[in-house]
């Protein structure tokens, strides 16, 4: 289709003008949080800083305790893409290369359970979590999330494309299920694998809802459930609430760029049916 | 035959066994809860339970806040989906067609704003929306518009969370339907062309039909994404003004885990469920009946 | 992306998690875990070392909780069975905290204590904790309402001495209102907060609630008396209808004279000396609520160390809430809060008894009443104030607000009038 040059400037135009309007709360967070106290609440609001500084993330880290919070966000998501991989993988593998009585009504049934949303579960996964001892702790937070039907959804998805005479072939060598996972499957999964554990990440980090019930001591709170409380009591600190977001925000978007082609993928095979 | 069930069952088994014990039980259970009194005196002692049927819907149906919320949240959803989905479909337009290297770019600047936690954003906007000192309001004032007090005030304050979700995450959609856009074959739009077809024509007789399973997927996601509207009302406006921003699910959360009251709660996750239900299925039947699907 | 490149990334993530999964605390003695909320929690640590150097062996950690998620937090807490040893706890909470049997009895201790003695407390502090015969909990600071004023405006209205009865109360109004600006009112009441209306409740002989807390009282004559009293306030236009985050800045408007009058706490004698420009500090002054013949009761609030049932070290805990009793302590509590302490001899030292700011709250406090004991009170009392703010708009009519509020605690009294049924029945 030929596109004259007006066409095209126009369309340029256009998408600077959404890509502003999507960007820009990003940059003004980051703008914001290198101003000094009580610099941004001033009308006319100020769009970039008159000395940029460090005086906003250095209140973080003295006053809010935020470097403990991030190492529980840290540490929670890793843990939840570890145990993602582990029981999605295998789980992901099974439906769609082993064969077992049931397999593909009991998907089926997963599949429909994607339309139940995860907040029906949250009351009585509570309750049974306390007679577990679970509240409160970190496992209590990851144990309703670490098998996913939409993270087994995706591993099946790729892994039909395994070649069955592949897989045939090593069990005729004498190899082992295990030993055939892997050293075969695992290889070839590498890139869905790599979008699991990058959708696993990114979504643990982001959690808020389940950690805000689950996790009442202070010192467990991962950073959406420390930012929600901190945004409660400095209602005034803009620049420190700020600060507090680019660190929340800023290690998923940096993983999101790097892996963002992996991301996509996954994506559209959630959605694409192809 | 018998050994690969074995090993089927060895390596579905731990990831079913965590559905079935954290997820499947729990809806089952939840659905058990709201037929009981269930509340803090029976957390106390399980013998202050009692079995009440259907009574925690019947006192939902009595209660005004409830009506509210689900008020609320179809606002939020008739309003905010269609914005949403429209400006996903406008991107991705923008986005399809002769930009080669600078559409990677544009995309994923797009796109950032999907990925960021909703907290932080949310503590963003509430200082963005902020009636004296809020970008949006300044840029209001450069238009000659009078400062809105969108968070205090009742009737902005729920186009405020909309325009919170729409910009947070209308790249999603976007993504899908660009991906979907870019199936669709050339000389179709060239046989339109050919027979004399504007730009409009083209879009609404070609784009759109060709779209048409996508729109579905898409406006079905993003429905089920906004009927759990939960943590912007909890961030920025603890569901005020007066009620204004409670939700279906912030009700949920507050009559759950800051009242305990489990039995009306999980009465209302059961609700909110069929809705959902109810409602993708319509959307289903609508799209079948259109010819879409 | 290679697949070495992925199995080294998978390599340090499991490293990452392993390295804090083994982070081990060793605890030395005993800790004890003392959740305190808001600025409280704040100041507390400060007077733990001292706790810590006359108690070696135990040692305290603080939870710092906000006051706007405390409640909260401490249900879950309760709910999830993870309790700390022992816990600040607003007024208000105790009943519920007891009918959930989340705390012990504390008679056998206070009855074996040299630190604590009931005669010192105020009684309205001191009976909120009283619950079915039984003390659950020792009064840490008190707090109640009264009057803030501005006494120039006042004396300029023609009214030399702060009003002892409604009735004066609302002619010093009238007069103050006659003699400001158009935008300008007498007295500033949040229509979002529900203390000023308990408070006028709390002066009057009936009882908020009825039979043992069965039931909502609000069509009482009593108040019917002060809900009247209320919204004739805003009618009158001696109050704006605006809530409390509608008002820019409440110091700054106070010494305009925007309003004359305002219903508030301890905290804000320190924040009006902080805010208010010096060209007013002698302009504002401090009295006790008048009540419809005289001087009136106002809320007891304020909150009481409370020990957890589930506790595992609760004489480690009780020593922590004897120290923190103590009148000495108690003394330095208040001058890192301001907040009020619940024992008398404490307001006979010299930087109590000659704060003319306190001395108000000092009368006031002789006459405080606690809201009613029960654990529903908390949702009722949001009840009453969203119902309030209802009607002060002008939605509903004074009649139908009242209705209201009596079938709303009605219907949230429904399970303690069953579970009381069953007891009686037992």
């Amino acid at each position: 289709m030929r596109r004259s040059r007006r066409a095209a400037l126009v369309q340029i135009a256009l998408l600077c003008l959404l890509a502003g309007f999507a960007l820009f709360p990003l940059l003004w967070m980051v703008s914001v949080s290198l101003m000094q106290p009580g610099e941004a609440s001033r009308f006319p609001p100020p769009f970039l800083p008159a000395a940029p500084g460090l005086s906003a993330y250095r209140a973080l880290f003295e006053t809010t305790g935020i470097a403990r919070y991030f190492l529980n966000s840290l540490f929670v998501a890793s843990l939840g893409t570890l145990l993602s991989l582990l029981f999605n993988a295998t789980a992901g593998y099974a439906f769609a290369k082993l064969r077992f009585r049931g397999r593909d009504r009991i998907f089926q049934l997963l599949l429909a359970a994607l339309v139940i949303p995860a907040q029906v579960t949250m009351l009585p996964l509570f309750l049974m979590l306390k007679e577990l001892g679970l509240i409160n702790t970190f496992a209590g937070v990851l144990v309703p999330v670490t098998a996913s039907i939409f993270g087994i959804f995706l591993v099946r998805q790729y892994a039909m494309s395994i070649p069955d005479e592949l897989l045939e072939a090593a069990r005729v060598d004498g190899a082992g299920e295990g030993r055939i996972f892997v050293q075969i499957v695992v290889p070839a999964l590498t890139p869905i694998l790599i979008t699991l554990a990058l959708f696993t990440f990114l979504g643990t980090w982001n959690d808020f809802m389940w950690p805000l019930i689950v996790l009442v001591d202070q010192d467990l709170y991962t950073l959406p459930v420390a930012l929600a409380a901190l945004s409660r009591e400095h209602v005034q600190d803009n620049e420190l609430m700020m600060a507090g977001s680019v660190l929340t925000i800023l290690p998923v978007l940096l993983l999101f760029f790097v892996l963002q082609r992996y991301y996509m993928q996954g994506l559209l095979a959630g959605s694409v049916k192809g | 035959m018998r050994r690969a069930s074995r090993a089927g069952w060895a390596f579905a088994g731990p990831a079913l066994f965590m559905l079935g014990l954290f997820f499947f039980v729990p809806v089952v259970l939840a659905f058990a809860l709201s037929l009981t009194d269930f509340d803090l005196y029976a957390l106390a002692d399980l013998n202050n339970l009692r079995f009440v049927g259907l009574a925690n819907y019947g006192e939902l149906f009595g209660t005004p806040l409830f009506w509210k919320a689900l008020g609320n949240t179809f606002y939020f959803v008739i309003v905010g989906v269609p914005l949403s989905i429209g400006l996903s479909l406008g991107a991705a337009l923008l986005l399809d067609g002769g930009l080669r290297r600078l559409s990677g770019l544009f995309r994923t600047a797009l796109f950032a704003p999907v990925v960021t936690t909703l907290v932080a954003v949310a503590v963003i906007w509430r200082y963005l929306l902020h009636t004296r000192y809020g970008m949006i309001n300044y840029g209001l004032a450069q238009l000659g518009i009078e400062p809105i007090d969108w968070l205090g005030d009742p009737s902005w304050s729920m186009p405020a969370i909309i325009l919170l979700a729409v910009w947070k995450n209308f790249g999603y959609n976007m993504v899908i339907l660009l991906a979907g856009l870019q199936t669709i074959p050339a000389d179709l739009y060239e046989a339109a062309t050919i027979d004399g077809a504007s730009a409009w024509q083209r879009f609404r007789h070609v784009t759109i039909p060709s779209l048409a399973p996508m729109l579905l997927l898409v406006s079905i996601l993003t429905m089920a994404g906004y009927f759990q509207l939960f943590a912007e009302p909890y961030v920025m406006t603890q569901g005020g003004p007066v009620e204004s921003t409670v939700s279906v699910l912030y009700f949920m959360y507050e009559q759950g885990f800051k009242w305990w009251n489990l039995g009306v709660a999980s009465a209302v996750a059961f609700i909110l469920f069929v809705l959902m239900f109810v409602i993708t299925m319509i959307q289903f039947r609508i799209a079948r009946a259109r010819g879409a699907i | 992306m290679t697949l070495a490149a992925a199995r080294s990334a998978l390599l340090a993530l499991l490293l990452l998690t392993l390295l804090f999964g083994c982070s081990g605390r060793g605890d030395e003695g005993e800790v004890v875990h003392f959740w305190a909320l808001g600025r409280e929690g704040e100041v507390v640590t400060q007077l733990i070392p001292e706790f810590e150097r006359l108690n070696p062996g135990i040692r305290v950690k603080v939870q710092q909780i906000p006051f706007t998620v405390a409640h909260e937090k401490l249900l879950t807490a309760f709910a999830g069975d993870v309790t700390p040893d022992v816990a600040q706890l607003g007024t208000s909470w105790v009943a519920e905290m007891v009918a959930l049997g989340a705390l012990e009895p504390l008679d056998t201790r206070i009855a074996a204590s040299r630190e604590v003695e009931q005669a010192d407390y105020f009684p309205g502090g001191w009976t909120n904790n009283v619950i079915g015969g039984r003390i659950w909990g020792v009064p840490w600071y008190a707090d109640t309402r009264l009057l803030f004023y501005r006494q120039d405006l006042l004396r300029e209205a023609g009214f030399a001495t702060p009003p002892r009865s409604w009735a004066e109360w609302v002619a010093a109004m009238r007069a103050i209102k006659a003699r400001a600006a158009p935008r300008d009112y007498a007295i500033f009441l949040p229509v979002n907060e529900y203390e000023p209306l308990l408070a006028l409740s709390l002066q009057q002989p009936e009882p908020l609630l009825r039979e043992g807390g069965r039931y909502g009282n609000f069509r009482s004559p009593g108040f019917v008396r002060a809900s009247d009293f209320y919204l004739s306030l805003f009618r009158e236009g001696l109050a704006p209808p605006l809530n409390n985050t509608q008002i820019s800045n409440l110091y700054d408007e106070f010494a305009r004279g925007h309003f004359a009058f305002y219903i508030s706490g301890p905290w804000n004698i320190g924040e009006f000396r902080r805010r208010m420009p010096p060209e007013r500090q002698d302009d504002w002054m401090t009295a006790p609520l008048p009540g419809p013949d005289g001087p009136g009761a106002s809320i007891a609030g304020g909150s009481a160390l409370a020990i957890f049932a589930r506790s595992k070290r609760k004489d480690a805990a009780w020593k922590l809430v004897e120290f923190l009793s103590r009148p000495a302590i108690q003394l330095r509590f208040f001058e890192l809060t301001g907040d009020l302490p619940p024992r008398r001899s404490v307001w006979r030292a010299p930087l109590l008894a000659q704060d003319r700011y306190a001395a108000a709250f000092g009368d006031q406090l002789e006459r405080a009443e606690p809201p009613p004991p029960v654990p529903e009170w908390e949702r009722i009392g949001t009840q009453l104030r969203i119902v309030s703010e209802r009607a002060v708009a002008g939605q509903i009519s004074p009649a139908r607000f009242r209705a209201t509020l009596d079938a709303d605690a009605d219907r949230m009294l429904e399970k303690r009038r069953a579970l009381l049924a069953r007891e009686a029945g037992r």
